[in-house]
């Protein structure tokens, strides 16, 4: 083998480097810096006496952060901004279904009018807009409160302190403190939370946070979480509707956090042995939000995108399940051949054909989940006027049979189920494994079969629906 | 001879994996260092009028953003690095930040320190200043100092680095012109700040010179070797494997152009 002489440059220097490592001399280097940042501070920084006495950030740091109140503390701000959102969401959701199914009357009217072939009225008036129509009155409100809640809260500094009263529970379920911060990363999107999981700097407690992420549910999901919580949990009760609807939330967000602390104690003991590294969460001061900043941000960068994907993926998708809805072979439409396949296995899951179906279709985005759900549903040939979040009800209940345990079913399934495909991606530009990446997939998804069968027959067998 | 080139060539990661593609040519590149949660990404959008996404939380831009700012007829490209409290890169998005600061020859390295926690964040000014002479410090958050009672005599700051120091409250957009001009001063080459190197112990400096010998011969990159011995003194043999990369891609460039003449 040939070698060239530069090389041995290098092998000295190594050797030299490898040397260093049990000696002072990097301590007397880094203190040296240490020192001269000292000696410059001192020179040109002076604080006024007095100055630093009135600290409102302390004391809320003692309760936010201390071990007795700051678990509670979280689960409370989480219950209140879920409140507002629902409470809300309501009269402007049931506003903008009025106005858009208004539209859609015109719209018709118009089609008559100029005397288009049904199927074309069918198609693009009964599929492709009420679809979207549906889509937008449902999503759009509770986003367009609650995104710039959470915004406020990232930029008041909150997010490190989450991280802060969790780190223990994850040292003991041998992850690693920042994954708490990835997660809440991931309450907004998985992808997003999938690439911020770089902060994590040892590759084992980053792969557990990698593969946990997907329990937290993303934008995409909200709205249909929400939606559900609202029709079918805060609506089987007679009072406090909006309070029963959002502690349901909080509970479901308190599963996806234990699913994640769960998990990553299991892989921690199987496939990703290892001892959970110390570090050092450095909590930042506490800044005053820029109120106006944050409601066009929260707004344009998420609300607004969001709806962007859900209504350039919801559209096509309106179209074809019309279609779907519509093309008969033998005595039934093409859509319910394929729901009526799924039906049995989504029935033993407490869903049913239709839902496994949407939740199939809505791999590449989680936003139209809903949708397909719905126009699935609406594909039925009883065309049923829907213009408010209580028809919704009816049709899911009266015509399509499902009963809370469905609610419940679709909510536990779409927390746990798999991450979007865009996610799924991003794992595997991140990890470059084809192993990781499937696993990513596949753990969320056999979690959530178990779960919503053990559920769905617990509940079925007490007889409880 | 290889460094006109690396502005543009694989190893260096200021032009891979950017988040906004490369739009035209730019008279200069910056970059914005930074210990995390200093704001960096506020001075990148009040320099830019971009709207990256901010959030008060350590660790918040994994993956840099570029934009352009045009100043004096000159067109500027600004990088936004994900946050970093030193440059021996113990994590992925440090060793972004790491390699656009030292391997990535930035024409101005702006480092953009938390006016509330000076001393902390002087230690990464520090260590920068070993690596390049073309330095803006950027002294931010001035507004929260002032909350806390907390004041900053940046001239003397300035005379103590011997670098230029600039006040700003990036998110009133308050200090970003005069960050222009001082970005601009170097550039043009009107300014050349000569930052005050520390001087280590005496068996410190010994070791140093007794390896920047063979340093010399091997370092084909613009660092400086008297930063990579005390990089190597500290034990960090990763920096080798960088130079490693530079040397033998030139020593094959060599060897084409000894082969084609």
């Amino acid at each position: 083998m040939t070698h060239a002489p530069y090389q041995d440059r290098f092998t000295v220097l190594r050797e030299v480097a490898k040397r260093q490592k049990s000696r002072g001399m990097v301590d007397r280097i880094v203190q040296r810096l240490y020192g001269r940042a000292e000696e410059i501070s001192e020179h040109t920084v002076s604080v006024q006496p007095g100055g630093i006495a009135w600290r409102w950030d302390d004391w809320a740091d003692r309760i936010v952060t201390s071990r007795v109140w700051g678990v509670a503390s979280m689960i409370a701000i989480l219950g209140a901004i879920l409140w507002v959102t629902i409470a809300g969401a309501n009269v402007p959701s049931a506003l903008l279904a009025d106005g858009l199914f208004w539209i859609e009357a015109q719209l018709t009217v118009l089609f008559e009018s100029l005397g288009s072939p049904a199927w074309l009225h069918g198609f693009l008036v009964l599929g492709v807009y009420r679809g979207l129509a549906w889509v937008i009155a449902v999503m759009l409100p509770p986003m367009a409160i609650f995104f710039p809640l959470f915004t406020f809260l990232e930029d008041l500094g909150y997010l490190p302190r989450v991280a802060f009263n969790l780190d223990r529970l994850f040292q003991r379920a041998g992850g690693h403190g920042k994954q708490a911060l990835t997660m809440a990363m991931g309450f907004g999107c998985n992808a997003a939370g999938i690439v911020a999981t770089r902060i994590i700097e040892s590759p084992r407690e980053r792969m557990l946070a990698i593969l946990t992420n997907n329990f937290m549910p993303c934008n995409g999901r909200w709205p249909t979480l929400i939606t559900m919580a609202t029709l079918f949990i805060g609506g089987a009760v007679i009072v406090g509707q909006t309070t029963v609807a959002a502690a349901a939330l909080v509970a479901l967000v308190l599963i996806g956090v234990f699913m994640t602390l769960g998990v990553s104690w299991a892989l921690t003991k199987t496939m990703l042995r290892g001892l959970p590294s110390a570090f050092t969460l450095e909590l930042p001061p506490y800044r005053r939000p820029q109120l106006g900043r944050i409601f066009v941000r929260a707004f344009i960068d998420r609300t607004l995108k969001v709806l962007w994907r859900a209504i350039i993926v919801a559209a096509p998708a309106g179209g074809i399940t019309w279609i779907l809805g519509n093309v008969f072979v033998g005595d039934k439409a093409l859509l319910y051949h394929a729901s009526g396949a799924l039906d049995g296995f989504g029935h033993a899951l407490g869903l049913d054909g239709i839902i496994l179906m949407a939740f199939i279709l809505g791999l590449p985005a989680n936003e139209i989940v809903m949708p397909i759900m719905i126009m699935g549903y609406l594909g039925s040939g009883a065309m049923l006027e829907l213009d408010s979040l209580s028809q919704l009800k009816t049709l899911l209940v009266d015509q399509n049979g499902w009963t809370w345990l469905t609610a419940v079913c679709v909510m536990l399934f779409s927390l746990l189920h798999y991450p979007c495909g865009t996610t799924i991606y991003t794992i595997y530009k991140e990890t470059l494994s084809v192993k990781w990446s499937t696993l990513s997939a596949i753990i969320p998804l056999v979690i959530a079969i178990a779960v919503c069968f053990a559920v769905a027959q617990l509940v079925r067998a007490l007889g409880l629906v | 001879m290889m460094d006109a080139q690396c502005s543009s060539c694989a190893l260096n990661p200021l032009t891979d994996s950017g988040l906004l593609a490369r739009e035209g040519s730019a008279d200069a590149t910056v970059v914005l260092a930074g210990n995390p949660n200093v704001g960096k990404t506020s001075v990148f959008n009040a320099l830019t009028g971009l709207r990256q996404h901010t959030g008060n939380w350590p660790g918040k831009t994994v993956l840099q953003a570029r934009g352009f700012y045009p100043h004096r007829d000159k067109r500027i490209e600004v990088v936004d690095l994900p946050g970093t409290y030193s440059l021996s890169a113990r994590s992925p998005e440090e060793e972004v930040a790491r390699d656009a600061i030292c391997f990535g020859n930035p024409d101005v390295t702006v480092v953009v320190v938390d006016a509330t926690a000076l001393e902390r964040n002087l230690n990464l000014v520090l260590q920068i200043a070993e690596v390049s002479d073309r330095i803006v410090v950027c002294v931010n958050l001035l507004d929260e100092a002032r909350r806390k009672h907390v004041w900053i005599d940046l001239k003397e700051l300035a005379l103590e680095l011997g670098l230029p120091v600039v006040g700003t409250v990036a998110l009133a957009r308050r200090g970003i012109l005069e960050l222009k001009d001082a970005i601009d001063q170097i550039v043009s080459g009107q300014l050349s700040p000569s930052p005050k190197k520390p001087v280590y112990s005496e068996d410190v400096e010994a070791a140093i010179v007794g390896i920047v010998p063979s340093i010399q011969e091997i370092n084909h990159t613009s660092l400086p070797d008297r930063w990579i011995a005390l990089r190597i003194l500290e034990g960090d043999d990763s920096i080798l494997g960088k130079l490693e990369q530079f040397y033998r891609r030139d020593d094959a460039t060599m060897t084409e152009q000894a082969m084609a003449s």
